[in-house]
């Protein structure tokens, strides 16, 4: 179902004309309210009307989690604080999250795009979506949330945990859509074997999957194991949270991008340079209806690629290929994104612990497992066991409580945690997707 | 009164074992008493060797992370109720023992036991006084 006809099918000439004058009104507003915008543009030689095209958009500067971090927390808001209702968070690269605000309008845009997404996998009103996405300071659960209800769904508002309590609440109450991530998808597919209960006899349609990098194999086997139809969705923080492209369930394809509020560019992550629809690179938002958190050219560190060709489905909107990658050293662990140099922090915070770490990532019965490696040095070595076991569990409490992921610590020897040329290698992911 | 003890951090895969005894052979190092204290993931070897520094040198050379520890080395009848009088002795004086291991070799009719205390003045003082036999490091390394 196509939730908003007008403007998922618009032809693509007046699609691109509500697109630029939105462009336009964005970066009048940006220019005006955000500092960090106007020195950006200040510094390239531009102003806001100097962009007379949608094609001048690549001439306006980069914006990046770095510059989001110099900002924090409210800096890069571009309306005041009276004006913002929402404030939600994600990971930074080291202590500090990001922090992005919505108005009312913005969360109503918000809530427009998660229903349209939720309707492109299948979902109509009369529908009962069980939303095991975590709220809180994750966009992933209050999105989907507020997308149910504007669809007109029923809602449950389960977030993540508890799975045996959750298949019993999908037996019970008889959902029809699933959200959540993908692999949380096949781990209440297994607790549900474990627990005696085939999904076949439960009443799911189909399941809107994200927040995290999975494949098409992986979609099979939740399809097979499920009994439902798995498409995937997008979204991140800095742009809007989930909404900002959905696949359609017809074609299961690439996922539409809502363009008549984010213009996609895919870029060389090295060069910066645009690159034509069809080649892979980083993908590169611009949002034009935002209003507290407007966000200009944001590198995504997210590779991707553009499809232009026309969906049978009927949406005009372009298709993004599904991620296939970072650019950087960025991990999605159980759907919380994690940098290695956040761990570095936890451990430099403590007392005589070196920064020789690694963190190795695996996946068992279709859990993120994180294990945090770290050489045992002279200063924290001890004769006695329970000092070195007491410093593990110290460890996994300060990552666990500072990041929000559960991670296993493992002491090992000095030198051990191979290093090339001299630089440690900090990740081992053995996730095979 | 007291007994120096290297202790090595070894992680729980084959062969790290081996590989220190074999730093320790090769430089010349003799081993008078261990023990080995593991977990699921990392053991900790302990040793009380005829030379400390050399025997440190070498492992630490070697990449190894060598701690050092004082510990007490008490001489315990080799008979019934020789190792249960000095614990005795211990526990009525509410000292708490960390761990133990035997010495390999004897001293006249007697076995040496290592203790590491929490508290190791406290312990020898309470030793001394119930007539229990403490050994000197010099007089170990050489034994």
């Amino acid at each position: 179902m196509i939730y908003n006809m007008e403007y998922e099918t618009m032809p693509r000439e007046a699609l691109e004309a509500i697109q630029f004058k939105r462009l336009q009104a964005t970066l009048e507003r940006v220019y005006a309210m955000v500092p960090f915008y106007r020195n950006k543009f200040h510094e390239a030689g531009i102003t806001p009307s100097d962009v007379r095209a949608l094609s001048d958009l690549h001439c306006l500067p980069f914006t990046t989690k770095q510059d989001l971090r110099d900002n924090y927390p409210y800096g890069m808001f571009a309306v005041p604080m009276d004006n913002v209702v929402r404030i939600h968070a994600s990971s930074g690269t080291t202590g500090k999250p990001t922090v992005v605000g919505y108005t009312a309008r913005d969360i109503e845009t918000w809530a427009e795009l998660m229903a349209r997404a939720l309707a492109s996998g299948g979902a109509s009103r009369g529908d009962i979506i069980h939303n095991a996405y975590g709220y809180g300071l994750f966009t992933g659960g209050l999105g989907v949330h507020y997308g149910a209800e504007k669809l007109g769904a029923s809602v449950i508002p389960i977030s993540g945990g508890n799975t045996k309590r959750q298949i019993m609440i999908m037996k019970d109450f008889r959902p029809t859509i699933l959200t959540c991530t993908p692999s949380y998808a096949l781990h209440l597919g297994e607790v549900a074997q474990e627990m005696g209960v085939d999904f076949q006899g439960l009443h799911f349609k189909s399941g809107v999957f994200g927040a995290e990098p999975w494949s098409e194999e992986m979609r099979q086997e939740i399809e097979r194991k499920l009994h439902l139809s798995a498409v995937d969705i997008y979204g991140l923080s800095e742009v809007l949270g989930p909404g900002v492209a959905v696949e359609c369930i017809d074609a299961k394809n690439g996922l539409h991008i809502a363009e008549d509020h984010f213009i996609a560019e895919i870029i060389d992550p090295e060069t910066g340079e645009v690159l034509p629809n069809g080649k892979r690179g980083e993908l590169v938002f611009t949002s034009i209806t935002k209003e507290a958190f407007p966000i200009v050219r944001y590198r995504t560190r997210d590779i991707s690629m553009l499809h232009r060709e026309p969906c049978i489905c009927g949406r005009t909107h372009v298709r993004m290929s599904r991620v296939t990658g970072r650019t950087d050293d960025m991990l999605i662990i159980r759907g919380v994104n994690v940098f290695p140099s956040q761990i570095e922090s936890v451990l430099m915070e403590m007392e005589g612990v070196e920064p020789h770490y690694q963190l190795v990532v695996d996946r068992k019965d279709n859990l993120d497992l994180l294990t945090v490696r770290v050489e045992v040095g002279e200063h924290i070595f001890s004769d006695e066991v329970r000092m070195l076991q007491t410093l593990e569990r110290k460890i996994s409490k300060n990552i666990k409580e500072f990041l929000g992921v559960s991670a296993k610590v493992k002491l090992v020897e000095p030198k051990t945690i191979e290093r090339s040329e001299g630089k440690a290698k900090r990740v081992i992911d053995n996730r095979v997707l | 009164m007291r007994v120096e003890q290297i202790s090595v951090f070894l992680e729980n895969k084959a062969g790290r074992l081996s590989e220190v005894t074999r730093i320790l052979s090769e430089a010349g190092v003799n081993i008078r008493a261990l023990s080995l204290a593991d977990t699921s993931d990392f053991g900790i070897l302990r040793l009380i060797v005829n030379d400390n520094d050399k025997a440190k040198e070498a492992l630490k050379r070697n990449g190894f992370t060598v701690g050092k520890t004082d510990v007490v080395a008490v001489e315990v009848g080799d008979h019934p109720g020789g190792l249960h009088k000095i614990l005795d002795v211990l526990y009525q004086a509410n000292v708490n023992v960390e761990y133990m291991y035997a010495f390999v070799q004897q001293s006249g009719n007697n076995a040496v036991i290592i203790f590491r205390f929490d508290n190791l003045e406290e312990a020898v003082k309470i030793l001394t006084q119930n007539g229990i036999k403490v050994i000197d490091g010099s007089v170990l390394y050489g034994m």
